[in-house]
């Protein structure tokens, strides 16, 4: 090969690199390990970390995923594929992003999805920008975030929507809810509601649907995909329904790990595809007639439209749309209203039995779905650092970090996977641990 | 292969894959109009129904297992199966993302040692490893230039300088975060127009954004006389780590006068790309924007690893994510960092080097024009097909869908925009000589062709699942869902 080329040897490659520009020392990096080795290193840091019992969540839920779903998906010709440039070579994932648009634009009964963004909380920002610019009517730039919203979602997209002159302002939540009445802001681009909010509140979102219509502002809808199996969609609330829907995709068969990988979706009204950021797939034909899938309205993406696109994203988060394509097949309409409201039933049975230990009691009053804030007696921080150092159990976010009036209060969940036997030790547990503290 | 119906037309009503369902709970006492009446579309299929469609649908993609994949700028090289499992383990897989600190001492120690190793690699003073893609890695670069001229009282500040090539994300990413681009142009021989640069940079540059090697796949030789304009000016470098495969081990970054700088961790550290995603573009900067990082971080407190949040950053540009960017692509970037090793670090841009010259002087003895000729290949290299399209009338995009048909993924075409009819071509370091050979090979036999009945590559692909799709029809008749009828 080096005869080929015409040089001596490997270092004469190199010879266009200044000598000024000295060389690099890698003398603090250690010599290479075998596949074994590193993997009885790595083993042993995640066995560190295993945990047994998850009542957490707070936007990452603890859900069965069938086996079938990562056996199909790290197959190595969706695992080791890029993003479909070449069409004709790429059909697999092309397909699977049109059945995954889909999905999840009916789940949110809006027109169209695109084939992802990165988490739920950059989702949140990339929608408000996507708001900003389709909301022509509106010229104030302020957002109303109202309530309860994830608020490592709000913190996310501030990051990435100050720098153009947009301004998020939160409005506190009534009780747990948004109540729009207390929103002073006149001319609002957007209002992002989450359904069901942080708190696991349900969110009177016919009203303020017709409340955001009224102002001639753009509705973002924050939602858990998986909830929207029981719950009214996006789409469908109030007189018009929300224009934007998005969140985090990993109820649908994406494992925790530590929040990431995950995806964020984000579905529209049609007449807001024109802004929609990231990869749209689109079906068409071919130089025959038949049917065949391609990446398309790429004039909105940097690598044509460059500092005019509707965003910097080149990626999305293929593997884990192929992950959650899979799983809501497998799943269908009856797997997915069963996980949801098998959710629902465990959280109000783990709900119940804690208020029969007389040490807790729900923080508000109005339903709740699939996730809900307890107020203890006793302190909490000490609460659930025991659960874990004594018993590897989560015992759900405290939620003093994000809101003083809640210092007391914890959110949780019980998902599926959890038994009745579960859900007993923990309520014993919990009483009993607040009773020694 | 015929085309495959869609889920949705396998669909029968009322179907169930039983053993995944649930037994429904119980939803008395919810709000009537809190609840959702229309049905969604989803599939109602069997457990193998299901499988079966998506083994189909899989076997219609190239991928790096199944087919050399030489596209430019995306390092598509062997993703090693080790990392992937090593990072599949259950520890890592079930733990929930707000687990404090004292019981994810193994995740963070996996952490603590990339961002120690990603300092080595890069040359810099500290790493941020939570952006999830090279893309937010830019944003952070540009958010975190912009808070540094900004708490330096310099508010005038508001130009991004990119030489014309520059990847789409860096002038994107330029507006996202506020800032004005201004397009430098490149010289004949591929270098940045240094005179070019002179004449655009001022007070009001807050930065230039540079890929080195460069997009023209050269590398960038007058790097330190860019770095001391740049820096003389009072703009900062911002290092697009696209290309870092092709140098590492041998310089670094951080020694060419970058000051912030992203990598991409599904290139260089053979992170599984997945079908467009996930990846993960750490950042890395130095003493003057350390400040700024995004967070959190992973430090060290007592010999027990802590998160460092906005406590310890209170500058910071803030969060890009929920949690903690793609924590599991980076355990498959650590586990590969483990393998490679010290010794290894520095055989990947050798041999990536080696393999992008050697095809490079090959495709010219065949007759194919380099962009470049009396430049050195990195680990990349564009040729340009001007001659083919004049005298052949075959574009780069029919050769690039013919090579489909002899089974090869196509060179990355039409970028960067200035070289006409181009591929850009990335071998990588994981191929042998036989699979470079096989693609001289087939480009050869792509021309013949073109000579004997140039309507063979101009109709190309041939023997792919589909012929060459209407992309134009696509965008103007929007089928974006499927429905029923």
């Amino acid at each position: 090969m080096l005869q080929s080329i015409g040089v001596a040897n490997i270092d004469e490659l190199f010879d266009e690199i200044p000598d000024s520009v000295p060389v690099a020392n890698f003398r603090s990096i250690e010599h290479s390990l075998t596949e074994m080795e590193m993997m009885q290193r790595l083993s042993e840091r995640a066995r560190e970390d295993e945990l047994s019992l998850c009542f957490l969540g707070a936007g990452s839920y603890d859900h069965h995923i069938p086996a079938a779903v990562w056996d199909l998906a790290t197959r190595g010709e969706f695992l080791t594929a890029y993003t479909p440039y070449q069409a004709e070579a790429s059909q697999g994932t092309l397909q699977l992003l049109y059945e995954f648009q889909t999905m999840m634009a009916s789940l949110a009964s809006l027109d169209v999805a695109n084939a992802s963004l990165y988490d739920g909380g950059s989702g949140l920002g990339e929608a408000i920008l996507m708001a900003v610019r389709s909301n022509r009517s509106a010229h104030s730039r302020k957002i109303v975030i109202g309530g309860a919203v994830n608020p490592f979602y709000v913190k996310t997209a501030n990051t990435l929507v100050r720098n153009q002159g947009i301004e998020l302002v939160q409005v506190p939540h009534d009780n747990g809810l948004f109540d729009p009445l207390q929103c002073d802001v006149d001319d609002p681009s957007a209002v992002v509601v989450q359904q069901p909010n942080f708190y696991g509140l349900l969110e009177n979102v016919d009203a303020i649907s017709n409340w955001a219509a009224e102002r001639k502002a753009l509705l973002i809808a924050v939602v858990n995909p998986l909830t929207l199996a029981v719950l009214k969609p996006p789409g469908e609330w109030g007189a018009s329904g929300a224009d934007i829907s998005c969140g985090d995709g990993q109820p649908l068969g994406v494992p925790m790990a530590s929040g990431g990988p995950s995806f964020g979706f984000l579905c529209s009204k049609m007449k807001h595809v024109r802004q929609m950021p990231g990869r749209i797939v689109g079906r068409t034909l071919d130089a025959n007639g038949d049917v065949g899938y391609t990446l398309t309205l790429q004039a909105r993406e940097q690598h044509i439209r460059r500092a005019k696109a509707t965003s910097n994203i080149c990626t999305n988060q293929g593997l884990l749309v192929t992950a959650a394509t899979i799983y809501m097949s497998i799943m269908g309409v009856a797997g997915l209203r069963h996980t949801a409201s098998r959710c629902h039933e465990n959280t109000n049975y783990l709900v119940a039995q804690l208020e029969a230990t007389g040490r807790a009691q729900r923080a508000f009053s109005s339903p709740y779905f699939h996730e809900c804030v307890i107020r203890c007696a006793g302190n909490v921080d000490a609460l659930t650092k025991t659960m874990i150092s004594d018993h590897g159990i989560l015992a759900g976010y405290p939620l003093g970090d994000i809101d003083p009036t809640l210092e007391d209060c914890l959110l949780l969940c019980a998902t599926e996977r959890r038994t009745r036997e579960e859900i007993d030790l923990f309520v014993e547990l919990f009483s009993r641990i607040l009773k020694e503290s | 292969m015929p085309t495959i119906p869609t889920i949705f037309d396998t669909s029968e009503p009322g179907r169930i894959a039983g053993v995944q369902t649930p037994k429904a709970g119980d939803l008395t006492g919810l709000p009537a109009e809190a609840l959702r009446v229309s049905k969604p579309v989803l599939p109602e299929v069997s457990e193998l129904q299901t499988v079966r469609h998506f083994t189909k649908l899989s076997q219609q993609n190239f991928s790096i297992d199944g087919n050399f994949y030489p596209l430019g700028s995306c390092t598509m090289k062997y993703n090693p199966r080790g990392a992937h499992r090593a990072a599949s383990q259950p520890g890592f897989l079930s733990r929930h993302p707000l687990t404090p600190a004292f019981a994810s001492q193994g995740l963070l120690k996996c952490f603590w040692d990339l961002q120690e190793t990603l300092k080595t690699v890069t040359g810099m003073e500290e790493v941020s490893l939570v952006p999830m893609a090279g893309a937010q890695g830019e944003l952070a670069g540009g958010l975190m230039i912009r808070a540094y001229h900004e708490d330096c009282g310099d508010f005038d500040r508001d130009e991004i300088l990119v030489p014309t090539a520059a990847h789409g994300t860096n002038p994107a990413t330029a507006t996202m975060c506020g800032f004005k681009t201004r397009e430098i142009k490149v010289a004949a021989d591929g270098d940045v127009d240094i005179e070019d640069l002179k004449r655009l940079v001022g007070p009001k540059t807050a930065g230039i954004m540079l890929t080195n090697p460069s997009t023209c796949a050269v590398f960038e030789r007058r790097i330190l006389d860019i770095a001391d304009i740049v820096h003389d000016a009072g703009g900062l470098l911002y290092y697009d780590g696209a290309n870092l495969n092709a140098i590492l081990g041998k310089v670094c970054p951080g020694d060419m006068g970058f000051d912030v700088l992203h990598l991409n961790l599904h290139k260089t550290f053979a992170t599984p790309h997945g079908g467009g995603g996930p990846g993960a573009g750490p950042v890395a900067v130095n003493s003057l924007l350390q400040p700024y990082l995004p967070i959190p971080m992973v430090g060290k407190l007592n010999d027990e690893y802590i998160w460092l949040d906005e406590n310890y950053f209170p500058l910071t540009i803030g969060k890009l994510s929920a949690f903690m960017g793609n924590a599991g692509i980076l355990i498959r970037a650590l586990a590969y960092a483990l393998m490679l090793g010290r010794e290894g670090m520095v055989r990947v841009a050798e041999f990536a080097t080696l393999n992008a010259n050697y095809l490079a002087a090959e495709l010219s003895k065949a007759g194919f024009q380099l962009a470049y000729p009396t430049r050195r290949a990195t680990h990349e290299f564009l040729i340009t097909l001007n001659r083919e399209a004049r005298d052949l009338d075959v574009r780069a995009l029919d050769f690039a869908k013919r090579l489909l048909d002899f089974d090869m993924h196509a060179p990355t075409t039409y970028f960067p925009l200035l070289v006409p009819e181009c591929f850009l071509i990335e071998p990588t370091e994981t191929e042998t000589k036989a699979v470079l050979d096989e693609f001289v090979c087939a480009m050869s036999k792509i021309r013949e062709e073109a000579q004997e009945d140039s309507d063979i590559v101009k109709q190309a692909p041939h023997n792919q699942v589909v012929r060459r799709l209407d992309e134009v029809r696509a965008a103007r008749v929007l089928d974006l869902t499927w429905s029923a009828d």
